[in-house]
């Protein structure tokens, strides 16, 4: 007998003579207290991403990226990883030529094999958009692809995620069924809270444990 | 990475290590500071008691209606994971979980493993096993790798170094990583980021636990603050996770509840800085990500568990911590004393069903059965009744059927005779009638030691009228009327 046949036997024999319970998931519990007007999405949103440390910018759809320019530059960060192959990567692109902005743009363009040790060390930013926002939680969605991998947000020691306001959900609840996520998951998929934490020193918080020191979330107004 | 030296090797027994800890004055206080804090910070992330009632409620029915079809969602997620281009494995025993494991690694040549947080690992006591064969298994997570650090076991399954201080820590850093001291607890942590940077980078495989395998879409669903998670599970190219075979749920919107349930117990957060949703490797177009995942499903001992309906409720456990934070006797004694993977209430009532309760005697009546516990567990595990039923377990006839693992490890035939006696003295009016008499009488003769109970206190004495006496004497004087 094979471990899985043991395991699947012993379980089956002590379910004998009973009946699965029936589904009893309750929806209202899980999104009635977390509604908000649709003006107060970004307020909730930002307040309890702020309170962990995130730094929350609202723009324009079109001027974001002179605010990128800027947030990059007062950092004195001289590198940005950023997705040209994409709309918002393009129009970055775009603005940095235009303008002539120093700060180098880097792409993201091959197996992460044959760029490790550059990702790991030398990279300063990444910027990637998002799936959407849930105010509930003060929460990003990130929904990697090949344009922007999963790394992407992970490595640099600062991330910039773009949310339009229009995506920012009520919960996490609403999103997931709203945009069927059960019919098709990514290989990968992360609800991103804040920069990376711990409080494993005398529940001392330090940010920039093992991921982003600092997670900058440009909300986009596009309402 | 040198051995871990196991705690229970330390000093023989619960009773021994707890009095030991008993005495570290350092020990207790940061414990007692810790567990304050999380209990606050608990009570602050749940400002609705009905909200939170509510909550609780559907957790436990979420947990135990997926309970209730086990094998037919193992063999979902199963068939879901192996669509999505995961293997699975399945082990009886951690030995078996660490042949495969080791197994996986050796196939891909690996010697070097990142491991994101996973109790489970600590169950197989995977970084041993890997070790003995020359494969260096480091910890990834700032707690996880401060103990693995100093040759010790974590001391708390949600905060690991809980029972160290910062001066602890930088001293540690100091003699093992040659650190300069500090005791600034964001400059410690910026020593653990590099040290561990290089590793994620160059591992062959990452390990990392489940804390829910969602059937319905084959993903497994880690919460994590650090990233070490992501890392472990992204950065190298296999990822292997082990989980145990109850962390399976139906449906992806069941996560909802249990995730909010789970922050906010354990650290009192509305949600952890990254949830990770994983379904599947690295795709033929896609430029990260592990080209292996492996997925290990352990029993061991959750099938005998599961075999008994009351102790069954054992599984619905998320390791979320509340019930150790709010112990009297953890926050006392601390995670070591222990002994176990499990420490405090989780501990005690699972710990029977993996090592046996013969392994641990101890555990069940190391509870004030207060009731803590199973108030704040998030899934209503009623873990103060599930401690009975192990006492009860714990003095059964060896001899007989055993229905928990190892029970009757404290069954004594003299105290079963006492009981006998005391039953027979209390049913005969007439025998007691003469007990009475002759205790009262002949008080002076009562033995001065009576077992445990007077390492700490004084022998009880009769009194030298009883009640009864005293009574009908009121009675007699005051004509049958009670004054
Ligand atoms: S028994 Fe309940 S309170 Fe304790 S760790 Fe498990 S889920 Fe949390």
């Amino acid at each position: 007998m094979t471990a899985r046949a043991n395991i699947l036997g012993k379980l089956r024999s002590s379910l004998v003579g009973t009946t699965p319970r029936p589904d009893e998931f309750d929806e209202a519990l899980v999104t009635a207290p977390w509604r908000y007007a649709p003006e107060d999405r970004i307020a909730r949103l930002r307040s309890l991403m702020e309170a962990v440390h995130t730094e929350v910018h609202q723009c324009g759809s079109d001027n974001w990226p002179e605010l990128v320019a800027e947030l990059l530059n007062k950092r004195n960060l001289t590198n940005l990883l950023c997705a040209p192959s994409i709309e918002h990567g393009r129009a970055l692109q775009a603005y940095f030529e235009a303008t002539e902005q120093t700060i180098e743009l880097l792409a993201y363009d091959q197996p992460v094999e044959a760029w490790k040790e550059e990702l790991f060390w030398n990279v300063d930013a990444s910027l990637t958009g998002t799936l959407g926002g849930i105010a509930a939680t003060g929460t990003v969605v990130l929904w990697p692809d090949r344009h922007e991998p999963r790394l992407m947000s992970l490595v640099p020691p600062v991330h910039i995620a773009l949310l339009k306001a229009s995506e920012i959900h009520d919960n996490l609840y609403d999103m997931m069924v709203s945009q069927d996520w059960a019919a098709g998951l990514p290989t990968n998929v992360l609800l991103v809270s804040g920069p990376s934490k711990t409080a494993d020193i005398e529940q001392v918080l330090a940010y920039g444990a093992h991921g982003p020191r600092e997670l900058i979330v440009l909300v986009l107004e596009d309402l | 990475m040198s051995q871990r030296i196991p705690v229970t090797e330390l000093t023989p027994g619960f009773r021994g290590r707890a009095e030991e800890a008993l005495t570290d004055g350092q020990l207790r206080n940061n414990f007692r500071v810790a567990m304050d804090s999380l209990m606050t910070k608990r009570a602050n992330a749940f400002p609705d008691a009905d909200e939170r009632e509510g909550l609780r409620e559907l957790g436990n029915r979420l947990k135990a209606g997926a309970l209730s079809r086990l094998p037919d969602l193992l063999e979902q997620l199963e068939k879901k994971l192996t669509e999505n281009g995961v293997k699975v494995h399945w082990a009886e025993t951690v030995e078996e979980a660490n042949e495969l494991v080791h197994g996986i690694i050796e196939a891909r040549k690996g010697s070097q493993v990142v491991k994101g947080k996973s109790m489970v690992s600590e169950e197989m006591e995977m970084n041993d096993y890997l070790a003995e064969r020359g494969i260096e298994c480091l910890e990834s997570d700032m707690g996880e790798y401060i103990v693995q650090l100093d040759n010790e076991k974590p001391s708390h399954i949600i905060m690991p170094a809980i029972h160290k201080n910062a001066r602890q820590v930088s001293k540690l850093f100091h003699d093992k990583l040659g650190e300069p001291e500090t005791e600034d607890v964001n400059q410690l942590i910026q020593i653990g980021r590099r040290t561990l940077r290089r590793k994620f980078m160059d591992a062959d495989v990452g390990v990392s636990g489940v804390n829910f395998a969602i059937a319905e879409t084959g993903t497994l669903l880690l919460v994590e603050n650090e990233g070490n998670g992501r890392m472990s599970t992204t950065a190298p190219p296999v990822h292997i996770a082990v989980t145990g075979i109850e962390k399976v749920v139906p449906n992806l919107r069941d996560v909802v509840p249990l995730v909010s349930l789970l922050t906010r117990s354990a650290l009192g957060q509305p949600i952890t800085t990254y949830v990770n949703l994983i379904s599947g490797p690295r795709k033929p177009d896609e430029l990260d990500g592990p080209e292996e995942v492996h997925l290990v499903l352990l029993d061991n001992g959750r099938t005998g568990a599961f075999a008994d309906a009351q102790m069954r409720q054992t599984l619905n456990c998320i390791r979320c911590g509340a019930c150790m934070n709010h112990c009297p006797v953890y926050t006392r004694v601390g995670g070591h004393t222990y002994g176990e993977v499990y420490p405090g209430p989780i501990g005690k009532i699972i710990t029977p069903h993996m090592a046996g309760l013969d392994k641990v005697p101890d555990h069940p009546s190391a509870s004030s059965l207060c009731g803590a516990c199973g108030e704040v567990c998030p899934v209503k595990i009623p873990i103060p009744e599930l401690l009975q039923r192990l006492r009860q377990e714990n003095v059964k006839d060896p001899e007989q059927p055993q229905q928990v693992k190892g029970g009757g490890a404290k069954y004594s035939r003299t105290e079963r005779w006492i009981w006998r006696g005391w039953q027979m003295l209390n049913t005969r009016p007439a025998l007691y009638r003469s007990f009475l008499w002759a205790a009262t009488r002949f008080r002076a003769l009562a033995p001065k030691k009576a077992g445990p109970w007077t390492e700490n206190h004084s022998a009880p004495v009769p009194a030298r009228r009883s009640l009864h006496d005293l009574a009908a004497r009121h009675l007699d004087q005051n004509g049958g009327r009670p004054s």
